[in-house]
């Protein structure tokens, strides 16, 4: 098990250094800096004692001496200092670069994970990857450069100047050395396990609190806030155990090569006390001796801590990386063609298409839409119309069959040229956080004001984007902020207004718009039609009548085809959804 | 800040031991060398192997009462901080709960979510790190001062001139890192809306081919973000080298001191090498000292932002406190009262220069069906947002049962009324466990009845499991047909005295929604009389039949009367009536 946890460290870590391997430079400098700070922190107590050693007593003091060594102590200060600043610079630019190229990939990801993935994941969790777990490895990653480096060379560096003194001491102290880091090394890897149990519990609350603080309309509706402070509090005492149980056991590491020091240091005293009654070293470099025992072994006890950080980092990194791993949209075949401007015919055969393996949906299903034929698709709510949408922007690809557009196969076409020549309007409206201009011009990018006005006009927004406090520049907040949402979905068909494509998706896309405003859009939306193939998901009749073809779903399979005349004369499903509306209830 | 420490109070005893074991380490530190003088004073003078050995003993025992000392101390920090963060968590959640509506438009969910996770979490690292080391540091750095002072008072004032200096540079950068520790928290919030945004917006992003255009906008807030970081990191790195400079410069001096009082036999040599050893003691000290306090100024920015939460006083106040006798009385009512009853109402939504409802007055006997028409925008839902106060009215008075909506318990007014909102929001769990929502002690019988009546019962059926299928967060795996049905299926568990339908059908076809209708109107509340039901629709088909038909406009009401009077008086009624009938008749 812990060998398992530990090779997936390793291969986070490689991962890691792919990103840091960039930064080669600042790495580079960082580290000579590094040398060059520990080394004149290790001499400066050499020149202390140079200087207090022309201290003898009353009256024996060599004042010119002891003036020369404290000159050369300000400068190697002056020059520790400086060297420290720009280390510390190199490891911010370093740790905050890493860290942004992370994050960008990690949303270059987003934009291309097939939306399979996005549907079966919480965004909660999604996001909490992205930005929580980034953040705490920055933290880690920052830590370990800052103290890392240091403590690996001061280690060196001591042992080096002890070695000069006495090397039977110094033997003594390198076979105890890695009692400690094995000390540390097991504390860690137990640890890393713990931290991740945390991350998972965390995410798990975050997407919790996504939910109930996100739907609080819902929770206080139906006063279930009490159940709910319940369940959040059943994750949060789980979250307790483990996150008590993940800092307790990181924060032993410290204590316990802490006690490992302190063995050295006695056996340091003992070898040295001995020694010395031997004769073999004298009372001050005993001391000296002392003093870098302590030295050296101080870094172990950053080290301990900042391995522990670094695993907590590597954790974090490790969901990161997890997510920018997940497979990735089918990307475009490599001679795939661009689509320029569809021609608006659409063809399916053979189509079978499920989410979940093994669970049947839409099986063999075929239809041929002509050029600026209107498609009408009805049917009983959960019947197979939004999972035809999915397949005809190829938001998911389908199992076997085929659908043409423009008699061109589907899959030999790139996904940004097909998706270009669709217009969509979907019954969930969503804004982005931006102006009521930005929002618009999605769809056609550098529209001029006068084109943005006309599709505004067109689909009746107009008037009320013109009373909003600064017009067309109104700032609105994330997800439409205090827009209805019909306003949102009127904006939402001016989006599409303004680029007209060929073909278009109405899916729901007037249902909260109020039925007299809807009229006139639909004489907008008529107009638009006009020589476009169009898709129109819709539960209102006078909608549905105009269209050259109804399709009748039921259980993912089309039952009835035809235009509404046809449709009513075959006295089947369709006419009885039709008559229905008029059932007195 | 303070007023979150009160989340301490259940580790009293935790917080004080924490810091104790620690000092009691700090000491037995302190203890250490006088051992080891004494090895080298008495053992290495006389030569003494027997005594050499007996104190190598006592440091052994000194580390290991350290080590104990200092595992009890994490032992307690850990314990104290996960416990303060996991009560911190608990009271949020239940105050963001509280929150009402008005609240949550203006901080914004994403807001919440972030105080409820980020942010807590760095308030438990700092509680943590605080009772660790706070007290240990300033113990040690003073601890030596005093030393000095019984050394040479003389040169014991260099350290009372130093110790503020370096107060100085370290408080000066935390001052000044503060501000921008916040804009890195602003940057930080940017790029976790974006990558939010396209979460949840990832199918329009992609049917407009705006992938590219999104990265680059994250990458934009992805530099800025990195920008202030490195800015930041800039200001926070002088902190080491400056210190540093501070120390080693003080030592110059004391060694210069040192010989001057040598020279003139007021010290001796070896008291010259005490003194530096203490300052460098400071400075190790005073470093983590540094770290600390950069990490505890993170912390209380975040304390004070989710303490700003905290100041949020929910707007719609339970007029009945919480006493159970209170609530019996408060719920006390006439019978012979009108269901709901609007005098005059208006409401100005908070922000909003304009009234959204004007003037609204018209009652609701038991049992009655009040259909709710008007165009987007005029006001509906506000309309019955009004009767289980999710917003209060601003002007006139709203009663239910004949009594003020505000002098009712607030859990008992929302007992009464089951509400359907217009978002079919639906949580993760099986569909029993969104069922109960509306009542916990529901049976299967009783759930399986409220489904058939929302004409659910069906394709609940066909799904795995029945009652027991998993919905995922949101109910992205059912159509929005079902979740539609789903929610009013959840409000009728309830059996409500008053079921509030706010656009609610908008995605059943006729057939369904026409059938839903006739169920509701057959059901009867646990006391054997009607609902009274409130239809608010944009299909005049939905609301055609409900006894009477209120016809908002611009947020006033315009018509009131049956369906029938409302076509002969009610201009705005013919309008959107004849806008979807006037084709099919």
């Amino acid at each position: 098990m812990s060998k398992k946890v530990s090779r997936q460290q390793k291969a986070t870590l490689a991962k890691v250094l792919r990103y840091i391997r960039r930064y080669w430079f600042y790495l580079g400098l960082s580290v000579v800096l590094a040398a060059v700070t520990v080394a004149l922190t290790l001499y400066l107590p050499i020149l202390i004692g140079q200087a207090v050693d022309k201290i003898v007593g009353a009256g024996e003091v060599d004042f010119s001496g002891i003036l020369r060594i404290l000159r050369k102590m300000a400068v190697m200060i002056a020059l520790t200092a400086a060297a420290q600043w720009i280390m510390n610079v190199c490891n911010n630019k370093i740790t905050y670069n890493v860290i942004r190229d992370i994050r960008r990939e990690a949303f270059e990801k987003i934009e291309r994970l097939p939306l399979k993935y996005i549907d079966a994941h919480s965004y909660g969790e999604i996001v909490s990857r992205v930005i929580a777990d980034v953040d705490q490895f920055a933290d880690g990653l920052l830590m370990g450069f800052t103290q890392f480096f240091t403590g690996i060379v001061t280690i060196f560096g001591t042992l080096l100047f002890m070695l000069t003194i006495s090397v039977k001491i110094t033997a003594a102290v390198v076979i105890i050395t890695p009692v400690s880091l094995f000390v540390a090394s097991f504390i860690a890897q137990r640890t890393f396990s713990m931290f991740r149990l945390q991350s998972e519990t965390r995410g798990e609350q975050t997407a919790f609190i996504e939910e109930m603080v996100g739907n609080q309309k819902v929770v206080q509706a139906f006063s279930h806030e009490s159940e709910a402070l319940e369940q959040f509090d059943e994750i949060n005492s789980r979250l307790q155990k483990y996150s008590l149980r993940a800092i307790f056991f990181s924060s032993i590491t410290n204590p316990a090569t802490r006690f490992v020091n302190s063995l050295v240091y006695a056996t340091v005293g003992v070898v040295g006390a001995f020694s010395a009654i031997a004769g073999g070293i004298s009372v001050g470099q005993l001391s000296s001796l002392l003093s870098y025992a302590n030295q050296y072994t101080k870094p172990f006890n950053e080290i301990s801590g900042v391995i522990t950080e670094l695993q907590n980092a590597l954790a974090c990194a490790a969901r990161v990386f997890e997510l920018m791993e997940e497979e990735a949209e089918v990307s475009d075949a490599p001679d795939a063609q661009t689509l320029k401007e569809a021609d608006g015919s659409v063809e399916l055969e053979h189509v079978c298409f499920s989410y979940v393996p093994g669970m049947k949906l839409i099986e063999d299903f075929n239809l041929t839409v002509k050029p600026g034929q209107r498609v009408a698709i009805v049917g009983p709510t959960g019947c197979g119309k939004t999972t035809l949408i999915n397949l005809l922007m190829r938001f998911y690809d389908v199992n076997s069959g085929e659908i043409r557009v423009s008699g061109i196969p589907m899959r030999e076409l790139t996904r940004k040229s097909l998706r270009s020549n669709y217009g969509m309007v979907l019954q969930e409206t969503w804004l982005r956080s931006g102006t009521i201009r930005d929002n618009i011009t999605m769809g056609k990018e550098g529209a001029t004001d006068e084109e943005v006005i006309a599709a505004a006009k067109a689909s009746h927004a107009h008037s009320f984007i013109r009373r909003l406090p600064d017009g067309y520049d109104t700032v609105i907040a994330e997800d439409g902020g205090n827009l209805s949402q019909g306003q949102k979905q009127l904006l939402c068909i001016t989006r599409v207004m303004l680029c007209l494509p060929p073909m278009l998706i109405l899916d729901e896309a007037t249902s909260s718009i109020d039925t007299r405003t809807e009229i006139r859009i639909q004489k907008a939306f008529a107009r638009m039609m006009e020589g476009r193939t169009s898709f129109i998901v819709a539960h209102r009749l006078s909608t549905i009548q105009e269209a050259d073809m109804i399709l009748v779903m039921k259980d993912g399979s089309v039952i009835e085809q035809g235009n509404h005349e046809e449709l009513l004369a075959k006295n089947g499903f369709y006419a009885n959804l039709y008559q229905s509306q008029f059932v007195q209830a | 800040m303070k007023k979150l420490l009160y989340f301490l109070k259940d580790y009293k005893k935790e917080s004080v031991l924490g810091p104790l074991f620690k000092l009691l380490e700090a000491s037995f530190e302190l203890i250490v060398p006088l051992v080891m003088a004494a090895i080298i004073d008495t053992g290495v003078a006389s030569a003494d192997g027997g005594y050499i050995m007996k104190m190598c003993l006592v440091l052994v025992l000194l580390a290991v009462i350290g080590l104990t000392c200092s595992i009890t101390a994490q032992y307690f920090a850990a314990k104290a901080a996960v416990g303060f963060a996991t009560g911190l968590r608990h009271a949020l959640f239940a105050h963001i709960e509280k929150l009402s509506f008005t609240e949550m438009d203006t901080v914004g969910t994403s807001t919440l979510i972030t105080r409820m996770t980020s942010d807590v979490n760095q308030v438990q690292n700092g509680v943590n790190l605080v009772l660790r080391l706070f007290l240990r540091s300033p113990f040690i750095v003073f601890g030596a001062m005093i030393m000095a002072f019984t050394i040479d008072v003389k040169a014991a004032l260099i350290f009372v001139v130093t110790i503020p200096l370096l107060s100085v540079v370290v408080f000066g950068i935390m001052v000044l890192s503060i501000p921008l520790y916040k804009k890195v928290q602003n940057a930080l919030d940017k790029v976790l809306g974006i990558t939010r945004e396209n979460l949840t917006g990832s199918r329009v992003i992609r049917a407009f081919n705006k992938e590219a255009d999104e990265i680059a906008h994250f990458h934009e807030s992805n530099e800025t973000l990195t920008r202030v970081q490195l800015y930041v990191g800039k200001i926070s790195a002088l902190m080491n080298p400056l210190t540093y400079v501070i120390i080693n410069g003080a030592i110059v001096v004391l060694v210069w001191t040192g010989a001057v009082r040598v020279e003139n036999g007021y010290i001796t040599q070896g008291e010259v090498v005490a003194l530096v050893s203490y300052m460098s003691q400071i400075l190790v000290e005073l470093v983590k000292l540094a770290n600390l306090i950069i990490n505890i100024n993170k912390s209380i920015a975040c304390g004070n932002r989710i303490a700003r939460i905290f100041e949020l006083e929910p707007s719609i106040v339970d007029a009945c406190g919480r006493g159970e006798a209170g609530e019996t009385d408060c719920a006390r009512t006439t019978d012979k009262a009108a269901a709901v009853e609007f005098s005059h109402a208006g409401l100005i939504y908070a922000g909003a220069g304009e009234e959204s409802l004007t003037d609204i007055h018209f009652s609701a006997a038991r049992g009655e069906t009040i259909g709710i028409i008007g165009g987007t925008g005029s006001g509906k839902s506000s309309v019955v947002n009004l009767i289980p106060r999710f917003y209060d009215a601003t002007s006139g008075v709203v009663k239910v049962n004949g009594k003020d909506v505000k002098e009712w318990p607030l859990k008992a007014l929302r007992e009464k009324t089951g509400v359907v909102p217009q978002k079919a929001v639906l949580f993760k769990g099986t569909i029993r466990e969104n069922m109960r929502w509306g009542n916990p002690d529901a049976s299967d019988d009783a759930i399986m009845e409220a489904l058939r009546t929302a004409q659910a019962e069906e394709f609940v059926r066909t799904k795995e499991g029945g009652l027991n299928y998993g919905i995922e967060q949101g109910g992205r795996n059912l159509s929005g047909g079902q979740r539609q049905r789903l929610t009013i299926a959840r409000a009728l568990v309830k059996k409500p005295e008053i079921l509030i339908m706010d656009d609610s059908a908008s995605a059943l076809d006729f057939a369904t929604d026409a059938k839903l209708r006739m169920a509701i109107r057959a059901m009867t509340d646990p006391a054997g009389s009607q609902m009274t039901v409130f239809i608010v629709s944009q299909r005049a088909s939905s609301i055609r039949h409900a006894d009477r038909i209120i016809v908002l406009d611009d947020g006033r009401v315009v018509g009131i009367g049956t369906h029938d009077a409302l076509m002969e008086t009610c201009d705005v009624y013919r309008e959107i009536y004849d806008s979807q009938f006037k084709k099919e008749q």
